[in-house]
Parts: structure tokens; sequence; C-alpha cells
């Protein structure tokens, strides 16, 4: 695909056979980012878990969130680690917290010049990468600097 | 605090035999990997003067591939008593291996123990490349599809924010490095032996993944190690000078397991909550260790090791990290002195086990004079991890 930031060919990301990460899947299809909360004691969870690990409760609800955050940490890969990287970079990883919800991160790349100064603390938004062509379809949440 | 007491296991056991087979570059072993386990653990006998046929416990780390009672049948041990494998991947179970063994052994489970790492990484697949799969599920999937794959990605995303944090410089990790292969350059059995390293050649060597350049990863080796750990009141039976255990801890902090890097201590090597437990059992304090050898996998784990054992501040690692300070025999804390995961060989950390015993035996090609404490950290950055503290006679 023409618009992703890297090549086709690296693993396709698919919920889990038990679902535990459907709805975030499912949510990035149509521009929406959903995250865990828990419905007991309101405490933000990311990755996605069977429990809240607050409050033990089983009760963890999903909550759409604004997906607007800062940059945590990041790193620049050279070294090809998959067939479908070979020739291609350097790239950008970043990860990226959310301090108005309890801190979470998420991981993606930083989209624009692979070459470009990065700052620890510097405001991203999110993009959403279809692939609609991929056999199963998916969509990657990415990051640009905010303006 | 008798109880207290009890619930030690400081002077209980000592390492007794060390063994290890030539260390190959990886896909480089003439043996299968089952038969470098076999080899390795002789030797260790041979080292002792231990009949493998006494041996009645196993224990390793890392999901290491060959199997206890296949071992056991191998060797024609006469019973096998302790079967063990600590959780978890990477180095991060060495020392935890030898705690394990030292546990069943003071608590009456096992009196011969045998810790043992083998890997023969052309027989098998290799670490340092991601799995060639078509879809990807769990942790993986917020991963892997941002080509996210690789223990150096994993952790340089951790090292780049405690240097941040600390105001470290790229010069702190290159000192890592050169010692390794300073050290390595006295040692015939390292695979970098011969191969020294400048800072030039470190400066100019690729990126792998910013902040590590490819001398700030360790190597990927074939090959096998083994430790024989006795209980203390037999440890002067066999024939060399007794590697008393003082102290093992392994586990980690606070939600370390959390999905897509959510640890709340992000920018740390794992042993912030192991440490107090490690030192607390073998009660000395980081002063009082003569030699250390510290698990490189990367040499920012390296870094945020020495700061969570105590060794440095994090403010402070510009200074304390320098090729000066770590070089046996005259360095502040000499570090790593048979060449390490980066020079001698890559056996998951075990190699180093082997040459903390030779500290304290007195007979490393990089020996540090007088050692009384010898100290191993396993595998950082990893959940679990693990440390362990060696003493001589002289520190029960
Ligand atoms: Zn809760």
């Amino acid at each position: 695909m023409s618009t992703s930031y890297l090549p086709a060919g690296l693993p396709i990301p698919v919920p889990e056979v038990d679902g535990l990460s459907t709805q975030y899947w499912e949510g990035l299809k149509k521009n929406e980012v959903w995250v865990q909360r828990c419905k007991d004691c309101r405490t933000w969870q990311w990755g996605p878990e069977w429990m809240c690990h607050a409050c033990n409760s089983f009760d963890t609800g999903w909550e759409k969130i604004e997906a607007h955050g800062r940059i945590y940490s990041w790193e620049r890969p050279w070294h090809p680690v998959h067939p479908a990287l070979k020739g291609h970079g350097p790239y950008l990883i970043v990860l990226v917290e959310f301090p108005q919800y309890g801190n979470i991160r998420m991981i993606g790349n930083l989209l624009g010049d692979p070459h470009q100064t990065v700052e620890i603390g510097g405001k991203v938004s999110p993009v959403f990468e279809h692939h609609e062509d991929a056999t199963p379809p998916f969509t990657l949440l990415q990051w640009t600097i905010e303006t | 605090m008798a109880t207290d007491s009890n619930r030690s296991l400081r002077g209980k056991v000592a390492i007794v035999g060390v063994g290890e087979t030539p260390y190959y570059k990886h896909g480089m072993s003439p043996h299968s990997e089952f038969k470098l386990a076999l080899m390795a653990i002789v030797a260790a006998c041979r080292d002792a003067g231990l009949d493998p046929h006494d041996i009645d416990g196993i224990a390793s780390y890392s999901n290491d591939r060959n199997d206890p009672s296949r071992l056991s049948a191998a060797l024609g041990m006469k019973e096998l008593r302790f079967a063990n494998m600590q959780w978890g991947g990477g180095g991060g179970g060495g020392a935890a291996a030898v705690g394990n063994a030292a546990a069943a052994i003071a608590g009456g489970l096992s009196d011969v123990v045998v810790v043992f790492r083998a890997l023969a990484q052309g027989q098998f697949a290799r670490f340092g490349v991601g799995a060639a799969t078509p879809t990807t599920a769990g942790d993986a999937a917020f991963q892997s599809p941002y080509g996210l794959m690789s223990p150096a990605q994993k952790f340089a995303m951790k090292t780049m924010r405690f240097m941040h944090d600390h105001g470290v410089g790229q010069e702190a990790l290159r000192a890592i490095a050169m010692a390794s292969y300073a050290h390595a350059q006295k040692n015939p059995r390292a695979v970098m032996y011969g191969r020294p390293l400048d800072e030039a050649a470190y400066d100019a060597s690729r990126w792998i993944v910013e902040p590590f350049h490819l001398f700030d990863c360790c190597q990927e080796n074939d090959g096998a190690a083994a430790l024989i750990i006795v209980s203390a009141d037999r440890a002067k039976d066999f024939a060399h000078k007794p590697s008393y255990l003082l102290g093992a801890q392994g586990g980690s902090d606070y939600r370390a397991g959390a999905p897509a890097h959510n640890v709340p201590n992000y920018g740390s090597s794992t042993f912030a909550s192991v440490v107090p437990h490690l030192y607390r059992m073998a009660g000395i304090k980081p002063s009082e260790v003569d030699v250390l050898q510290n698990y490189e996998n990367f040499t920012g784990g390296v870094l945020m090791s020495l700061v969570e054992h105590g060794f440095c501040a994090p403010d402070e690692c510009n200074e304390f990290s320098t090729l000066e300070n770590f070089m046996a025999p005259t360095g502040r804390l000499p570090m790593n002195t048979s060449g390490g995961n980066l020079a001698e060989c890559y056996m998951h950390g075990l190699e180093l086990q082997i040459e903390a015993v030779r500290q304290l035996r007195g007979d490393s090609t990089a020996q540090v004079p007088k050692v009384d404490i010898s100290m191993v950290i396993a595998g950082p950055m990893v959940t679990p991890v693990s440390s362990m503290i060696l003493g001589s006679e002289a520190t029960l």
C-alpha cells in the first residue's frame, strides 16, 4: 500500500482467539481509539487485560478516547529485523503517553522524515493508517507531530 | 531473629565446579545443543572432582530446550530429585536458577544440583530476528506491525528514556562496550580475543537501533556452561576453593509485565524491587563488591543495572561509566573481566557466573587482587530478572 509508513509484509495484527483486544482493533477501522477503563474503580488500563489491576474487578469496560498524547520515548531502528524491512529504513517508533488517561501508553510510528529530531515530551496527534486490501484488513494507529 | 536467618540462603551452599564448552559464533557449533549441554556438565563435574552419576538435581532458565529427564538418563544419574526451570526469557533467570538450586539443597530436596544453559542457535531460530508469521496477536500485535520486534528494539526505547531523564551521554554506553572488549583481549577463550575495540571504531560502527550501535549489542553464540552446587558443609570436599552463595534474588518491579510498554517504572533494568532483598540476604553494601559481572544484552541495561544496584546515582552515570573505572585490576569497579556477553561469549550469562567463580579462586585472565565478594547481575530489562552475590570463606 502506497499510503503506509512501513512496507507491506510485516505481521498483520489480529485480536486474540479469546477476543480480549477486539474492541480496540475494530475501533481503529472506524477512526476511533478505545481503551479499557474499569467500571468499578474508573482506573484506565492499557494494554487490555481480563481484570482491572487496581481493584481486581472483572468488569473492565471500554471507553473511547481523544488520542492526543505526548512522546514518552522513541527510537530509530536501522537494522532490518524482518524480510519486509530489508533495504528500508531508518524509521521511527514512538511510545506515546496520555497524561489525561492515567498515563497509559501506546506504540506507533512517527510519520514524516525518518531523520527528524524527536523531542521527548513533544505533542502528537493520531493518524489512522487503513490497510483495506490486506488479508485480513486492519488499521494501524500512527502518530504525527502536533502543529 | 532466628526466623529471619532460617529464611536465608546466606552461606548455605557453594559452587564447587564450573565447566564450559568451547564458545562458537552462532551456527558454528559442530555439536548438537544437547551434546553441548552434556559436555559442559561433564566438564563442571571434572572441575569439581565429582562423578556425574552423583548429580541429583538439574536447574536451568530461559526455557532451555534440553529436558532434565533426558539429561539425567544420558548422564546415568542414579536419581533425579530436583528438576527446575526459572520462568522468563533472555538471561534474566541466570542468578535465580542458582537461587532455586540453593533453596532445593538448603531445604533438603536435593544434594548436588547442576545449573546449566546450552544454546545452539544454528540448530534453532536466532534471537535477533523477528518471527516471519503472517498475523500476530496479543502483546506482539501492538509492536511488530510497527517494526518493533527484536530485543534490541524493545530495550532501546527504555534506554532512550533513561538517558533523557538523567542526561546520559553515548560515551557512558561506549565505556561499557570497551571494557568488555578490553578484558576479552586477555582471555583466549573469548570469541573476540584478538579483536580489540577502540573509541573510533565504536563511534563509526553502524546503528542497530538508536541509541545502540552494533557494539552495544551482545553476540549470538553456540555453546554451553554449567555450575555444580552442593551444601556448604560438603564444599571443602571438592578440588577447588568453594564460592559460597551469600545472596540470590529473582523477580521484577510492580507491573513489569504490563503489555505494550506500560510498565510504570519504564527507564529501568527491572531491578528496583529485587535489589533490596539481595543485599539484605547477603548482608553487604554495594561498596563491598570487589568485582562485578554485569550481563550485557545491551549496554543500556548494564548502565541501568549499575544504578539500580546502588553503584552510582542516576545522575552520575557520565562520571562513573568510564573505561578506567571498569578495568581490572585497578578500576573502581572492575566489571565483565572475561569479556562478558559482548566479547567472551553470549551463553545467556552463565559464562559470567563462571567468571565470578574464577575471580574468587584467583584464576581469571584479568584477575582482581584479593577478591572476597564477587557479584553477578543477570539479564537486565526483561522480567523476571535476578542477581546473586558470591563470597570467599572469609565472608561467612
Ligand atoms: Zn478497578
